[in-house]
């Protein structure tokens, strides 16, 4: 089947049997290996894309779950050379360590400010549950979260 | 994040907080971990696994997956051109097997196909006849003379000894004896990425091998064994490394030469990478320890002898075993006083998974007994848990278990008061005792400490290189033997290359781990890289100066030793620069200039054929051991840390929450804050999985779980608030005074944890993971009562 889906804001077109796993598209299709593949069960969430904006296990989606959607990678985040706020925020707190999780995490925490511009602990800790982190002890991640947080809303005050 | 403070010291870079030199390529997801390497027309990789943990072969029959299209080779022992195995402790550990499988992890052939799903079909169809053995899978009956044999020379794999002076004697003297039995658990590291291996042919006969390694130079002289190639024709590249904590050293051996003898065999490259389950399955894991300690003091509190024996579960391989034991014997008495000591570790072989090297190396698990036995004795002599350690705690020129004299800062009895202090201890503890009697959830607090030799030690031989090219635009190059794994390396040693060539961090490109750039390092292990390769970065450093001074000297008109390098400039320093070399007040030199960009200087180095680069090499400074006496020198120096937990315990569920944590460590001096906090957070994560729930657990040797639905990991939910206070002792050995983090950090958290736990409880758990179970009835459930048996 001919399968029509968005991938990082371009329309894409892949030939495929609908049972292919998403994060087999997207890295050996598409190229895309910033997502990442830590337990392929949907346990560590290093393997999360946005779907439609929402982030999901792109490790538990099949290739005909996506038809018409909209998927958002590490790679799509930001535009051009600049950093999203919230990937220019893990790399100055040094929520970055090894980095496998580092995607994920991002994209999840991206999804989370979208959603809550200045959330609290209890709501980031809700938010990042489903993404493992084996080497920060994750608190650094809560400080990127909260150094993006503040940043995007300065942002979003001087715009308007 | 706290605003990157920069505090008042001589160093311009030394101590600052950066981010982490890598981190942009993280972020956005073009950091090239093993599995993203990919290249034209390579085959993938598949293994076939042991079906049991302990059986003869009596054979092997590929015919079916030879013949199925798409297959390109299906290897067994038999196409092996080399040796069949490898080990630096024991050489022992199998490629592929001949005679004999040690457990479920064992691979008897491999598959290189076109595509993933046929490569596993093709194993599918492998079928291996096996003559089934008795599993050994419980280490102290494995030593037992009746034990079926896992080696042909028998189960013991080693047995590490201290002595010092005479128990029996101590013993006597003492008014208080306590015996008391612990037991750790075996834990899987959990990195966050599976293996991956990329092997591909070499135009010279060689290979080449790029994946998430973490000891390059171990790997390539077993693939250079096992596939009789000369060192020079095999080259292994590390790719960015999704962590590893110890569990991507040299066991990497086995997945790259299975890559590698498959890419040698079709001639086209071949890419392995491990699904979590291959990984879990076959991957080494953490020690499970159970120790007896039997202690005596007099009653003051202070200790007059320990005696402790402990036995170790090794597996089915040694892997690092002897070298892990052997840093449990040297630590297990805890940083403390006592004059007698007799310590014996025994490591068996069983058909478990084998054990090897894990964060903290042997001392997480005689840190939680050492520590859990500290407040057990505290409550016999009816003291505190902090007067009873303070009392005892090594002090400068104090004399270790091993014999060895401390001729350094000791700042063991620094870190209790600075966690004490800060989670105001005894306050706490007495304010929850009135909480506890009327109010649920109940509350404690536990604390814990450790003393840890810094880098091998008399383990092995300690050496490192770094390599430093000024580039003539003034940036530079740099390439360490020891290598970044997400811990940081390089980052610290680019801080380090920044300090003494007086450029910037960004100034400053770190070349991924090539065993082809440079000289055999060792391993990345027991937190020696920032220790090590700092050291040999410096050299590196202060050579290329030596070499480039004379020149910035004629042109600037100044004497050599009074040349500053700075900020990416060179300056004539005539009177103290406070602002630095950039601003008015630096001294203008004769020839009439002022200052030069390094840039310019590198530019006329070059031209006038002085070289910019170096290599630098560092040897540790000398320990010894007497194996027959055990003792000796057994760590050129050693840091120094405590631990404060407070947790809840919902004493009807079993459920415990760590609430609050404080953690105190001498680094000798903080290299990069930033790093030096990330690894404090992340070991005290760590630390807390293996307190409260991670287990790897197994039963004959088959494990129980297979994938983190099972195996379970501290989420963002399980952290506590942490707070770090770091002490300062500059060690005059270490670079710039550091000394070492990585482990310290780790070894003590879960001891506090469970201090803290039994605090609320009112009720000792000598077990670690401090599952539901064990902290709702003071016992874990046989996998019998589970299933709904009505058990004992």
């Amino acid at each position: 089947m001919k399968l029509k889906f968005t991938v990082n804001r371009r329309a894409t077109t892949l030939e495929v049997t609908g049972a292919e796993r998403v994060i087999d598209l997207l890295r050996e299709r598409l190229g895309l290996v910033g997502t990442k593949e830590g337990c392929g069960k949907g346990e560590c969430g290093a393997c999360t894309v946005l779907l439609d904006g929402s982030p999901v296990c792109s490790c538990l989606l099949l290739s005909s779950q996506v038809a018409g959607r909209e998927i958002t990678t590490i790679e799509g985040l930001s535009e051009g050379e600049s950093l999203h706020p919230v990937q220019a925020a893990f790399a100055e707190t040094g929520a970055v360590q090894c980095g496998f999780c580092t995607p994920g995490l991002v994209l999840s925490s991206a999804a989370l400010l979208a959603d809550i511009p200045a959330p609290s602990r209890e709501q980031m800790k809700r938010a990042l549950a489903g993404n493992l982190c084996r080497c920060t002890g994750y608190q650094k991640i809560f400080e990127a979260v909260e150094l993006a947080s503040r940043n995007m809303r300065r942002e979003k005050r001087r715009r308007r | 994040m706290p605003a990157p403070r920069k505090k008042r010291t001589a160093f311009a870079a030394i101590g600052t907080s950066v981010p982490n030199v890598d981190a942009v390529d993280k972020v956005t997801g073009r950091a090239k971990y093993g599995a993203d390497h990919d290249r034209k027309g390579q085959l993938y990789g598949r293994v076939k696994y042991s079906e049991h943990p302990h059986a003869l072969i009596l054979s092997i029959d590929v015919s079916r997956a030879v013949n199925l299209s798409g297959v390109r080779a299906v290897l067994t022992h038999a196409d092996i051109p080399g040796e069949n195995s490898f080990g630096t402790a024991v050489p022992h550990q199998v490629v592929l097997c001949s005679e004999k499988v040690r457990y479920l992890g064992d691979v008897v052939a491999i598959v290189a196909a076109d595509s993933e799903e046929i490569a596993a079909k093709a194993v599918e169809s492998i079928t291996v006849k096996y003559k089934i053995l008795p599993v050994v899978s419980d280490p102290v009956e494995a030593l037992s003379p009746r034990s079926p044999a896992v080696h042909a020379g028998g189960n013991l794999c080693v047995h590490q000894k201290v002595r010092k002076g005479d128990v029996g004697t101590g013993f006597s003297q003492s008014e208080v004896v306590l015996e008391r039995e612990y037991a750790t658990q075996k834990v899987e590291h959990a990195y966050m990425e599976p293996e991956a291996v990329l092997a591909e042919p070499g135009e010279n006969g060689g290979i080449t091998v790029t994946g998430s390694v973490q000891n390059l130079y171990s790997i390539r002289r077993g693939l250079a064994r096992v596939l009789a190639l000369p060192l020079g024709r095999v080259r292994v590249r590390q790719a960015t490394l999704g962590g590893s904590f110890g569990g991507k050293d040299e066991a990497m051996t086995a997945l790259c030469c299975r890559a590698a003898l498959l890419a040698l065999k079709t001639g086209r490259p071949v890419k392995m990478v491990n699904t979590r389950e291959n990984s879990m399955r076959e991957s080494y894991k953490r020690h499970p320890y159970r120790m007896k300690y039997k202690v005596g003091a007099d009653r003051r509190g202070f200790l007059k002898a320990m005696e402790i024996t402990i036995h170790a579960d090794a597996g089915a391989y040694a892997a690092m075993s002897p070298f892990v034991t052997w840093r449990s014997t040297v630590q297990a008495t805890g940083p403390y006083v006592v004059p007698n000591v007799r310590t014996d570790v025994y490591a068996a072989y069983t058909n478990n998974c084998y054990t090897s090297a894990m964060r903290g190396f042997g001392s997480p698990q005689v840190c939680f007994g050492s520590e859990s036995l500290m407040d057990e004795l505290a409550e016999k002599l009816g003291m505190d848990p902090l007067e009873v350690r303070l009392k005892n705690t090594l002090r400068g020129r104090s004399t270790t278990a091993t014999g060895q004299k401390l001729n350094h800062t000791v700042s063991v009895g620094e870190a209790l008061l600075n966690v004490t202090k800060k989670g105001r201890f005894l306050k706490t503890r007495a304010s929850n005792r009135k909480h506890n009697e009327r109010s649920h959830p109940k509350k404690g607090v536990g604390i814990s400490c450790s003393y840890r030799g810094v880098s091998l030690g008399a383990e092995g031989v300690d050496a490192a290189g770094v390599t430093v090219s000024l580039q003539t635009d003034g940036s530079v190059v740099a390439s360490s033997g020891l290598v970044d794994m997400g811990q940081g390396a390089a980052t610290t040693i680019s801080l380090m290359v920044a300090e003494e060539l007086g450029v910037t961090v960004d100034r400053i490109r770190f070349l991924g781990a090539d065993t082809s750039r440079l000289p055999d390092s060792g391993p990345t292990v027991a937190s020696r890289t920032s220790f090590m390769a700092g050291q040999a970065a410096r050299r590196a450093c202060k050579e290329i100066v030596e070499r480039i001074r004379p020149v910035a000297s004629e042109v600037l008109g100044c004497p050599v030793d009074s040349l500053l390098f700075r900020n990416n400039w060179v300056s004539h320093s005539t009177e103290r620069t406070r602002r630095g070399p950039g601003s008015r007040k630096a001294g203008r030199g004769r020839a009439g200039r002022k200052r030069l960009r390094l840039g310019e200087l590198a530019s006329l180095c070059f031209a006038r054929g002085v070289s910019l680069f170096a290599h630098g090499w560092y040897r540790a400074p000398a320990t010894s051991w007497d194996e027959r006496t055990g003792q000796g020198d057994a760590y050129f120096t050693f840091v120094y840390g405590a631990n404060l937990a407070e947790v809840e315990v919902d004493t009807e569920t079993g459920t415990v929450r760590v609430t609050r944590f404080v953690s105190s460590h001498d680094v000798g001096r903080v290299l990069n804050l930033n790093g030096a906090r990330g690894q404090v957070y992340g070991g005290v994560a760590m630390g807390l999985g293996y307190a409260l729930f991670e287990e790897y657990a197994e039963q004959d040797g088959r494990p129980s779980l297979e994938n983190f639905d099972e195996y379970l990991l501290p989420t963002v939910s399980d952290v506590p608030e942490t707070e770090i206070v770091f002490i300062e002792n500059p060690d005059r050995l270490g670079p710039y005074g550091a000394k070492s983090l990585g482990e310290p950090a780790c070894e003590i958290a879960a001891p506090a944890i469970a201090n803290a736990v039994c605090d609320a409880l009112g009720m000792r758990v000598r077990e670690l993971p401090l599952t539901l179970e064990r902290v709702r009835l003071g016992r874990g459930l046989s996998r019998k009562e589970k299933r709904g048996s009505a058990g004992p």
